[in-house]
């Protein structure tokens, strides 16, 4: 397969032109999405839209940053994000530890767990967690929101980390502990130096995933000071109303910024020896 | 399973005695874990024989929910249009990233600029992907119509997303367009691990590149594939967000796919019991389809 350059001229032609093909459906919606952003409201309702704004203009992006609720909602998904991250890496760090070096059979109920959580749907465990949550006062609340963040990235990043510290050669901490290390400084001081790439990656996805979630916010965050920026960019198309377009637009390009950058930055983990030879060429 | 990709191997390692100390790493993952995630989900489980309603007593009703599912033409028309909607986002999804990675793998020049722009679609925020085609659909600003009108090959603006013939085609094309990239980078992942060796021998065997295709990276994709297809099947089931924004489940309930009825169900009417019948009857529909086509991989393994 990968003796491209002995194939035929025609089949190059025809693979350049299918790869071609799929980059334009896949990266054309966004480049709509970004010009619709930058064209004034009377040309989005000109009833000829073009591909390429007439007359650029930011006045939507200026519009969008003067809307309290949206940078309210903004801060609120970062504030949740930002703290969901860091807890989820502080918990998961030493448990990953746990799972990758001491052998139980917690190891092999917490990695079941972590592939059969997989299959329900969020709605099952939505119920009774608002229940519980509204018992506790956490509806509705920016903890009670960043709580269900955490449990809700912990099994991808426990594996993550797990998987990685069994990588790790396990000469360098029996060295450590020799030397008088306990457990903790084993894992705080030796490994964690080691493990920061990973851990990094793990965080960035973990923040990825709280700052994309939608279901557990829409259940739970219901007044207007609370909600995140993907609900409170859903209500913006409910109640839509025509003019609205163009500051969607451009709230929209804000809200996928992060993510999209973020993304690229762990790519490249997620690609290690996956899209590795793809993108070396 | 698929998630191995992501980590290097594992080595071996020596038991150390658990005890204690293992406890006490283990413990904050592990009770936020059990309370925040297993209890609620085996309570969950147990509201969908009860006729619970938010606010009210619990009450056990056995199988009563079911036996109401069974009339319930709302139910019916819901997991109809919910299979329809994952079988064919599933196979789409899973044949055109196969193409895309396959492409990928030809190491093709630019590949690396292709690569990063198809993950766009990805990494974004499901309502963000909502809100983009909403915008391309929308019949008086969107990008589709102007172009079939510039085209001629309509007269008339249309209105996907109000349309009963339109409606379920738009939602599937907007969804395996944001998942095009997923199942691309993992069959990607798997087409890399297939060794060199096995096209060099088919090659000396005097196979031409279709049958290279057909005898060493089909055979060999195999296992990968069962991944990829058992995961998006029960992602796509599970899918809220995207068609939340796209049509909120209308026009007249025809896109209401499984989960948007248990969220109605649950937090529109407050019937909770029923919604989480809803998500019981979901868990066992994808087990059991699951367990049919891992049987059908394994069985063509063996034969």
């Amino acid at each position: 397969m990968s003796r491209i350059k002995s194939k035929p001229l025609l089949f190059q032609i025809a693979a350049h032109a299918a790869l071609g093909l799929y980059v334009i459906v896949l990266v054309m919606p966004l480049l709509w999405l970004l010009a619709t952003s930058f064209k004034p409201t009377p040309e989005i309702y000109s009833g000829h839209p073009t591909f390429f704004p007439k007359q650029f203009s930011l006045a939507h992006y200026a519009g969008v940053m003067q809307e309290e609720n949206i940078l309210r909602s903004m801060w609120n998904s970062l504030a949740v994000g930002v703290i969901s991250t860091v807890a989820v890496a502080l918990i998961a760090l030493p448990a990953a530890y746990a799972l990758a070096r001491f052998k139980s059979a917690a190891n092999h109920l917490a990695l079941g767990w972590i592939l059969t959580s997989q299959i329900f749907p969020a709605i099952l465990i939505m119920i009774p967690l608002y229940v519980v949550l509204r018992s506790l006062k956490l509806t509705d609340s920016l903890a009670g929101l960043t709580l269900v963040y955490v449990v809700w990235a912990l099994p991808f990043v426990l594996w993550m980390l797990h998987g990685y510290l069994k990588g790790i050669p396990i000469e360098l901490e029996e060295a450590a502990m020799i030397d008088g290390a306990t457990r903790s400084q084993t894992l705080y001081r030796v490994l964690l130096p080691l493990l920061m790439p990973a851990v990094g990656a793990a965080m960035l996805f973990a923040f990825i995933s709280a700052w994309n979630e939608f279901f557990f916010a829409l259940v739970l965050m219901k007044s207007p000071s609370a909600v995140t920026l993907q609900v409170e960019l859903a209500r913006f198309t409910g109640m839509e109303g025509q003019a609205r377009t163009g500051p969607l637009a451009a709230a929209s390009v804000i809200a996928t910024i992060p993510s999209v950058i973020l993304f690229g930055a762990i790519q490249k983990w997620f690609s290690s020896g996956l899209l590795a030879g793809a993108m070396k060429n | 399973m698929f998630l191995n990709i992501i980590a290097p191997p594992p080595r071996k390692q020596r038991s150390k005695s658990p005890g204690a100390q293992q406890l006490g790493f283990l413990l904050p993952a592990l009770m936020l874990v059990l309370l925040l995630s297993v209890v609620p989900l085996l309570r969950g489980i147990y509201l969908g024989f009860t006729d619970y309603r938010l606010g009210d007593a619990i009450q056990f009703n056995g199988l009563d929910n079911y036996a109401q599912m069974a009339s319930d033409i709302y139910f019916w028309q819901s997991f109809r249009v919910g299979f329809l909607f994952t079988i064919i986002v599933t196979a789409a999804q899973v044949v055109l990233g196969l193409g895309l990675a396959l492409l990928l793998n030809l190491k093709l020049r630019f590949t690396a600029i292709h690569g990063v722009l198809m993950l766009a679609p990805w990494a974004m925020p499901p309502i963000i992907r909502g809100i983009v085609w909403r915008q391309l659909y929308d019949p008086d600003t969107g990008a589709l119509n102007a172009m079939l009108l510039n085209l001629g090959w309509i007269s008339q603006p249309i209105s996907w997303l109000a349309s009963f013939q339109l409606a379920i085609p738009a939602v599937i094309i907007a969804s395996v367009w944001g998942e095009i990239p997923k199942a691309a980078v993992f069959l990607l992942a798997g087409l890399k691990s297939i060794p060199a060796d096995l096209y060099e021998a088919a090659r000396l065997d005097g196979a031409n590149a279709r049958q290279a295709f057909r005898h060493v990276t089909l055979p060999m994709l195999k296992p990968v594939m069962a991944a990829i297809v058992s995961l998006t099947f029960m992602w796509n089931f599970n899918t809220f967000g995207l068609v939340w924004v796209l049509t909120q489940g209308g026009p007249g309930g025809l896109t209401r796919l499984p989960m948007l009825a248990a969220y109605e169900e649950a937090f529109r009417y407050g019937y909770v019991g029923y919604a989480a019948a809803i998500g019981n009857v979901m868990v066992v529909i994808i087990a059991m389809v699951l367990l049919m086509y891992l049987r059908l991989q394994l069985r063509e393994r063996v034969a």
